[in-house]
């Protein structure tokens, strides 16, 4: 035992605690916590019904409020915790209420009504989950479809991105030539510029090129990554001039250099730029947006936005489809991220 | 097999652009069920018709605010459109009156508001209202009578909502006496009921008037002083929209200015926890008006199948396809026949039914200058300004004096700025 | 940096490889095929010729979708009224910059007629400061500390990673429903008789808030970069001087901070753009309220281009291409820095 708790809490030097052993394991249990806690509960948050979410104070985990038959009535009756005037408590359906008094009813003698105070009586409530918001969006939210979109979108683009940005990084990593350096002043300087400051030219772009409701509309604007262009060229820059001048004695076309060689040594680096290409597009949002606009089109994305209403948001379904369009880079990212951090380790970024 | 079926799927992607003869294409947002009753209809009407094939999209509202506009633009978007800026927008939509089978019906049941939606000077059909909604307040019942405070009357002015609110706030510890909506459509009908008249005599904004400047100054001072709610107007920056109903469902708010589509919303979320009831507008010194609005649904004139468009929104304009929506959805319909029938609100609960009348009753009170206000070009841009300079007013940037000056500024530069 | 010690990146990782190559076998098969067409048009052009060929696919894209649109936002901003196609707007000149640069005082935002820019240009300009500099800290802070001796490193490393692979509007989302006054921060702070507080109504809990969220979203990624510096300096300097008794600060500063410079550059640039362009995650959390205290240039270009009514795209565009500017002065510098490491590296 003590063996174990040696090797969670290894600490510098060995004997003692020294003060950065503490604040070493605060910092990591605080991070656990802040940055895991949000999202466990808005995991937690997307099982509530519509009035439990607009409800403070708020709970931890999703209640309802517990019903009864009652004999006599209809419909299920809401049960109450009642403190009756002799300070005992009672447990009673509530039949209606009138202003601020409740009549209610005893469960086991429903002839009697009992008239509580509203202040005087508290919900019974039990912990159940609202599957109802993931049920819902399924049935009436073409899921499948949208998802097989966003597969789409991101697969796709994500392999032109790679093949494209690694050859232009190769280009510009090993070739001298006229205006190497202006296209890559060019790239830097638009590395920077966001999206939503373009959004018209770019509109305007896509529709004439007819390119407007058609995923290619997505898909295009978004592979020639600067970002991905620099990364690239920045390990590329890092392989010997050597190994590509020894293939050309041995007769290797160019292309073979580019392809037998110099992609397989910038592997890391395309891994790190797949994961976070396929990060990005699974995530986009407003240009899709823009330029999806029938059903059959909708990625993942858009289609959790149509709750949102001029007037009301359904946060329910949107917190829900939210959990669930969360899942799969999740499971990308706990697949990979090994290479995630050997990857950027590996790159020019260092 | 995964790279054959990525092949077809990038080739349809490529022909998904083509539309295929007798598709109609509707774009639909939704605040609530609205959408699925919608879609329950469209499903009747293709049983009946198998030759049109009509697609109901499902969008944000943030798309028909912002993006269906640059689409329109381009000469892109849908065959039919459930929007908002009905008049802003109106060059874009299909004259429908040598299209559907009996303009007269039209012109009958729709023509109150058929110029809400055609350029100015025409005759177009352009559509109909989905729904009409009226601004108007709820009050927390029980919580007035927990405090002992009276509900004020029907003709009770905003100075009597904002002393009896407060009495009950004080009571009943509840941190807001009242609530208003952080938008500029809410905030108007309180400005025309002072006497505010927004629209100079060219057709274009007219600086704001006394009546304006003396129910937004109130309104600042009262959410400074805490009579009414900050939080939902200081919650963002320049017209975003918010409500502040989810304060009004947890029973922090006495009384809540919105309108009649916060209905639907109110009985399924606020249920049995209290009471409450729409009170109608509150009056000032020279109304106790609401403001109409509501969404509109019109065809759109880039369609390339205009006759089947013509015949899916004569299907969706029939009495009985406008009452049985009106009465699942519990809008307010805009048919005059089904109005004069009376609908009957597919509701249990009193709360609501009372609400509802409550609602149709205080159209009665709307005044002119309110009717007016959906049927100009320019209302959306008034809206933005005040909203944008009363919420900086409001967080304490500027003095109320400048914030507005800065709204007189802000829509003449906008006005200027868009060569009309 | 790298360049000085190639080995010590496995070149060919080929004992894994074989169940991956395996699946490359297709792909292998078809760019192989490309060989000999590529080949011929190599004998054709010359090898310069083929570096035209591998940089045009990426540039024609590239070319379409990004740098006519700037372009074409150059020209917009020098138009007017509300149409999108060039041919349909109407030439103003110079109006629209005239517009934002009309101030009576330039040094007070409020004297200006378009007071929005010059807000959003102040509040961008301290939210760079100010997010930039804490991003780092918190970034090297966790980097020094997952570089120690730990259990279950990788669990730590992906704990702080996580928040990266979040959606922007899922980042805004979920921190507003923890900041609202319905939200879980209240519920904690409950039970020590706090009163409930609409967090985000206050302007200095809001800008923190706005300043917060965007590190919680994007330390991961930086502390990974800096954690792959730290891995990359040789522990027997270390060892050196613990030998000498070297107090721990020292270290930091002498070995520690000097070898993790070049990463420290990068990071700090990225950082930069990446503050300089702030908007989806805070435009989701507080809408730029209150009042206009968390309103930035993106949103602010945003709003204009798309939201207000009627829509100025001309404004807009002017607006842009301002913040372009400023965003190439700190593209040069990156240049600068970029170009200063690979000397080094050859020397």
């Amino acid at each position: 035992m003590s063996r174990v708790t040696q090797f969670i809490f290894r600490r510098r030097g060995g004997k003692g605690w020294h003060w950065t052993d503490i604040a070493t394991w605060v910092w990591l249990i605080g991070g656990l916590i802040i940055m895991f806690g949000p999202a466990v509960w808005l995991a937690l948050s997307s099982f509530k019904t519509p009035a439990a979410l607009a409800e403070f104070p708020p709970s931890i985990l999703p209640y309802v409020s517990q019903q009864a038959t009652v004999q006599g009535y209809d419909k299920p009756l809401t049960l109450f915790n009642a403190t009756m005037p002799d300070g005992s408590t009672r447990v009673l359906a509530e039949v209606r209420r009138v202003g601020t008094v409740a009549q209610m009813v005893d469960p086991k003698a429903p002839a009697e009504i009992i008239k509580v105070n509203i202040n005087q009586r508290t919900p019974v409530r039990s912990v159940s989950f609202s599957t109802e918001n993931y049920v819902q969006p399924f049935l009436h939210f073409d899921f499948f479809r949208y998802l097989w979109n966003s597969v789409f979108v991101t697969v796709t683009a994500t392999v032109i991105t790679l093949v494209v940005n690694s050859m232009a990084a190769f280009a510009l990593s090993k070739y001298e030539f006229k205006g190497r350096n202006a296209a890559m002043l060019v790239i830097l300087a638009t590395l920077m510029v966001p999206l939503s400051v373009i959004l018209v030219p770019l509109y305007s772009i896509i529709s004439t090129l007819g390119l407007f409701n058609n995923l290619w509309g997505v898909i295009l604007p978004t592979v020639a990554t600067p970002t991905g262009v620099f990364i690239l060229r920045q390990y590329m820059l890092t392989i010997p001039d050597e190994l590509i001048d020894a293939a050309r004695m041995d007769k290797a076309s160019e292309w073979q250099i580019y392809w037998r060689i110099v992609v397989p040594l910038t592997a890391p680096a395309l891994a790190v730029l797949a994961i976070f290409s396929v990060v990005w597009r699974w995530n986009d949002f407003l240009w899709p947006l823009i330029v999806l606009s029938r059903r059959e089109l909708y990625t993942l994305q858009v289609g959790l936005n149509i709750y949102s209403g001029e007037l009301n948001v359904q946060w329910h379904f949107i917190l829900a489809m939210t959990v669930v369009t969360m899942i799969p880079v999740v499971l990308v990212f706990i697949f990979l991220q090994r290479f995630i951090t050997t990857g950027i380790a590996g790159t020019g970024l260092k | 097999m995964i790279l054959k079926s990525f092949l077809a799927a990038s080739a349809m992607a490529l022909l998904a652009s083509t539309a295929h003869a007798g598709d109609v294409r509707i774009m639909w947002y939704s605040d609530g069920v609205e959408g699925e009753v919608f879609q329950d209809l469209i499903n009747r009407f293709k049983a009946q018709n198998p030759g049109i094939n009509v697609i109901v999209d499902n969008v944000a509202y943030n798309v028909i605010k912002e993006q269906l506009p640059v689409q329109l633009e381009a000469g892109n978007g849908p065959d039919i459109a459930r929007v908002t800026s009905i008049k802003d927008l109106a060059k874009h939509w299909l004259d429908l009156r040598p299209l559907v089978a009996n303009a007269a019906y039209w012109d009958e049941n729709f023509g109150q508001q058929a110029d809400w939606m055609r350029p100015d000077g025409s005759n177009q059909i352009s559509g109909f209202m989905t729904q009409l909604t009226l601004t108007g307040g709820f009050a927390n019942k029980t919580l007035f009578e927990q405090a002992g405070v009276p509900l004020p009357g029907p003709k009770a002015t905003w100075e009597e909502w904002a002393a009896a609110s407060k009495k009950v706030a004080a009571s009943q510890q509840i941190p807001y006496p009242m609530a208003l909506d952080r938008s500029g459509h809410r905030i108007s009908a309180p400005n025309i009921s002072y006497g505010a008249n927004y629209i100079g005599a060219d057709g274009k904004p007219a600086a704001l008037d006394q009546g304006a400047k003396a129910y937004l100054t109130k309104f600042i001072d009262w959410a400074k002083d805490g009579t009414m709610s900050k939080d939902v107007w200081v919650s963002a920056a320049g017209q975003t929209y918010r409500a502040a109903a989810d304060d009004f469902i947890n029973g922090q708010v006495a009384f809540y200015y919105a309108g009649s589509w916060q209905i639907p919303n109110f009985a399924k979320k606020i249920g049995n926890n209290f009471d409450w009831v729409a009170t109608g507008s509150p009056c000032g010194p020279a109304a106790c008006t609401g403001l109409p609005g509501g969404a509109a649904l019109v065809a759109v004139k880039y369609t390339k199948n205009p006759k089947e468009v013509a015949k899916v929104m004569d299907y969706l304009a029939s009495e009985p396809v406008i009452k049985e929506f009106s009465e699942r959805t519990l809008f307010l319909p805009a048919h005059k026949a089904v109005l004069a029938k009376g609908v009957d609100f597919k509701t249990d609960s009193p709360l609501v039914k009372d609400a509802l009348n409550k609602f149709v009753e205080a159209t009665k009170t709307t005044s002119d200058m309110a009717q007016k206000m959906p049927g100009w070009r320019w209302s959306d841009t008034v809206y933005g300004a005040i909203v944008t300079r009363v919420a900086q007013a409001i967080a304490g940037e500027m003095p109320t004096q400048e914030a507005l000056t800065r709204i007189d500024a802000d829509v003449a530069a906008k006005v200027k700025a868009s060569g009309l | 940096m790298s360049q000085s010690q190639p080995a010590t990146r496995p070149l060919a990782p080929a004992p894994k490889m074989s169940a991956a190559s395996l699946a490359l076998m297709p792909v292998h098969f078809i760019m192989g095929l490309a060989d000999k067409p590529l080949r011929a048009l190599q004998k054709a052009a010359g090898i310069g010729g083929m570096a035209t060929f591998f940089l045009a696919p990426n540039m024609l894209i590239f070319s379409i979708f990004v740098l006519l649109p700037i372009i074409i936002n150059i020209v917009y901003s020098l138009t007017g009224g509300t149409a999108i196609f060039l041919n349909e707007r109407t030439f103003v000149g110079t109006d629209q910059y005239a517009h934002i640069f009309n101030c009576s005082n330039y040094l007070d935002p409020r004297s200006c007629q378009e007071d929005a820019f010059w807000t959003a240009v102040g509040n961008t300009f301290w939210f760079v400061v100010i997010q930039v500099t804490l991003l780092i800290v918190c970034s090297l802070i966790t980097a020094l500390i997952l570089n120690r001796d730990l259990m279950a490193r990788s669990f730590w490393r992906a704990v702080f990673f996580f928040p990266v692979l979040l959606s922007p509007v899922v980042v805004g989302l979920i921190w507003r429903w923890i900041l609202q006054r319905q939200g879980l921060l209240n519920y904690i702070l409950y039970p020590f008789g706090h009163d409930p507080v609409t967090w985000l109504s206050d302007r200095t809990v809001a800008f923190a808030a706005a300043v917060g969220v965007s590190i919680w979203a994007h330390m991961g990624f930086y502390t990974l970069i800096l954690l792959a510096g730290l891995q990359a300096i040789p522990k027997d300097l270390y060892e050196a001087a613990e030998m000498d008794g070297t107090r721990a600060m020292r270290v930091f500063r002498r070995i520690t901070l000097p070898l993790l410079m070049p990463n420290l550059l990068v990071v700090v640039v990225l950082a930069l753009i990446k503050a300089v362009q702030v908007f989806d995650e805070v435009y989701v959390l507080t809408g730029g309220g209150p009042g206009t205290a968390t309103q930035f240039l993106t949103q602010y270009i945003y709003e204009t281009g798309f939201v207000s009514q009627p829509r100025n795209a001309g404004l807009a565009a002017a607006a842009s291409i301002l913040m372009g500017l400023v965003l190439v002065v700190l593209t040069l510098i990156q240049l600068g820095i970029s170009k200063r490491n690979e000397n080094k590296g050859k020397r």
